[in-house]
């Protein structure tokens, strides 16, 4: 029953969410609630909102008119599985630059003076700004057989949005430990690696895990984000971008590629919770907190 | 079971601290915490250090494990200077809070200094099974710390601070966040170990009662700047029964710490 539970709660969540949304469409006016010519509440056209019905019906149906199209749930399922490629790898690489950071600056305070604010102030720059220049610079990249390809930037600036929460966490879990435990390694005439490793690794655990779900998230929006804005194809970014501007016509598809980005959120979500999982023993202190 | 501590000759101290000062903080806002310490414990001797807050026990503790420098002075264990004795693992270590690591179980915690000063696993099982049984912890090796009283975690941190057979134990009240019942269980315990290894201890507390039935000598220390203000002769030998508490000349030394801490004698009820 325990585990069964969970998963009861959330296929009520969706039923509830699904009543909401056919609610909302029955009680209010097709033009939305207006006040003055100003829309408060949204309108529930069909354009704007089309029943659920309809957005299962068209998932299930031929993405384009093309022969060769596939079913619109298995082109955004195969669209969603490269973003979150992309955002893995954005992940991957974030979460090392993020502890690297967060290890020279426990290691040295001179570090931590000098790259604190350079690793605060980098995510202020607009990511929709970043991505355009970033394209432009790196595609001209050329080592040997090397060629820099277009999904290496999306990765890149998901990576660049990942490792801000790792690195800020990761520095706070290392400086974490108990005075004792730091006493009782210096007793053990044990220098700063050991130290870190035996003691500050495993006690940043507690502050890591939200990082890494902080960074997760990150690396799904930057992913998304960096497609459309760098314009790479046959991701959820792209489908959501090519199926809204089909919107006055089949206004049932863009939600499927959505639906997929909220699916990529959640197996995201998932993956650092079966991480979270695996370090059990690492979060006693949360648990008993 | 083999808790054998190394050979030594008697004439080489366990400790010596010699015109020991420590300041915190500079200039304006130093605070002296010791003024010229001079104290030798030899070896095999339980002592105590004693006094209010603010009087530096724990700083002079601190010094000998060299976990603090001294401003000034020397401090010799076993005839090393502090930092080498330190390097070289002679002294064992307890704090008030019992410091385990709370990511591993009884053992794991046991093992570790085994563990990182390269102790053969089949050797260090062994070990951190003797150690644990030592405690009265052999049921419990594969618990937690949060699965154990607070008297049980500090049970376990005296055996981690006895898992490389020291010849001297550095405890800094070991007992302070325990249960009075607790705390003279683990008194008598500990009163044991010490005999059974013939590990020397310094021992700071804020407890006459403890510091009188476990020492074979009290250091009275005083505040601001903290110094020695008398040393207590405990002649009650190795053997501490609990019997020992309602002894006649137990409750005299006592009074006699009592008064050595108060820098008066006491008026005792029945004298006025």
């Amino acid at each position: 029953m325990r585990r069964v539970r969970p998963w009861l709660l959330g296929i009520a969540g969706i039923l509830l969410l699904a009543l909401l949304w056919e609610g909302y469409k029955a009680v209010m006016p097709v033009e939305g609630w207006v006040v003055n010519g100003v829309t408060i509440l949204p309108r529930t056209s069909p354009q704007a909102m089309p029943h659920i019905w309809d957005i299962v019906a068209r998932a299930l149906e031929p993405e384009t008119r093309a022969a060769t199209a596939l079913p619109l749930w298995v082109a955004m399922l195969k669209a969603a599985a490269l973003t979150l490629g992309l955002a893995g790898a954005g992940w991957a690489i974030g979460v090392a630059v993020g502890l690297l950071l967060a290890t020279l600056m426990q290691r040295f305070r001179t570090a931590e003076s000098a790259l604190l604010p350079w690793v605060i102030l980098s995510q202020t720059v607009p990511l929709i700004a970043l991505a355009p220049i970033l394209k432009r610079s790196l595609s001209q990249v050329h080592i040997g057989a090397f060629t820099w390809q277009g999904w290496m930037s999306v990765a890149l600036i998901a990576a660049y949005l990942a490792f801000f929460p790792v690195s800020v966490g990761a520095l706070r879990g290392f400086g974490s430990p108990e005075k004792a435990h730091l006493d009782l390694m210096r007793a053990y005439g044990m220098g700063w690696w050991r130290t870190f490793l035996k003691v500050r690794v495993p006690a940043s655990v507690p502050h890591l895990l939200p990082a890494l779900r902080l960074a997760a998230a990150n690396a799904v929006v930057g992913a998304v984000v960096a497609e459309v804005s760098t314009g790479l194809d046959g991701g959820i970014g792209r489908m959501i971008i090519t199926s809204a501007q089909t919107g006055s016509a089949d206004p049932a598809r863009m939600w499927t590629p959505i639906i997929g980005a909220v699916l990529i959120g959640l197996v995201a979500a998932g993956i650092v919770g079966i991480i979270g999982a695996a370090l059990r023993r690492y979060r006693r202190r949360e648990a008993t907190a | 079971m083999r808790f054998d501590t190394k050979e030594l000759p008697e004439a080489v101290p366990a400790v010596r601290v010699a015109g020991a000062s420590k300041t915190f903080g500079r200039k304006a806002k130093a605070v002296r915490a010791l003024e010229a310490i001079d104290l030798d414990i030899r070896a095999g001797e339980f002592v105590s250090l004693i006094g209010p807050s603010g009087c530096g026990k724990s700083t002079l503790l601190r010094l000998i494990a060299d976990l603090d420098r001294p401003s000034a002075g020397s401090i010799e264990v076993f005839g090393k200077p502090a930092a080498q004795a330190r390097l070289d693992q002679e002294y064992g270590i307890a704090f008030q809070q019992a410091g385990l690591l709370p990511w591993r179980t009884v053992a794991g915690n046991l093992a570790l200094p085994l563990e990182l000063h390269g102790v053969p696993h089949a050797e260090r099982n062994e070990r951190v099974e003797s150690l644990a049984s030592l405690v009265g912890l052999a049921d419990f090796i594969d618990h937690y710390p949060d699965q154990l009283s607070g008297g049980m975690q500090q049970r376990v941190a005296i055996a981690r601070a006895l898992a490389e057979g020291p010849r001297l134990l550095l405890m800094d009240e070991p007992f302070g966040a325990l249960d009075e019942m607790t705390r003279e269980r683990m008194q008598a315990e500990l009163a044991r170990i010490a005999t059974a290894t013939g590990a020397a201890v310094v021992f700071v507390t804020h407890s006459i009662p403890e510091a009188v039935f476990l020492s074979d000598r009290v250091v009275v220390m005083s505040p601001r700047p903290g110094r020695i203000t008398g040393i207590i002769d405990v002649p009650f030998g190795d053997e501490r029964p609990e019997l020992l508490r309602e002894d006649p000349a137990y409750f005299e030394l006592v009074t006699a710490v009592r008064e050595a801490l108060h820098g008066t004698p006491v008026v005792r009820a029945e004298e006025v």
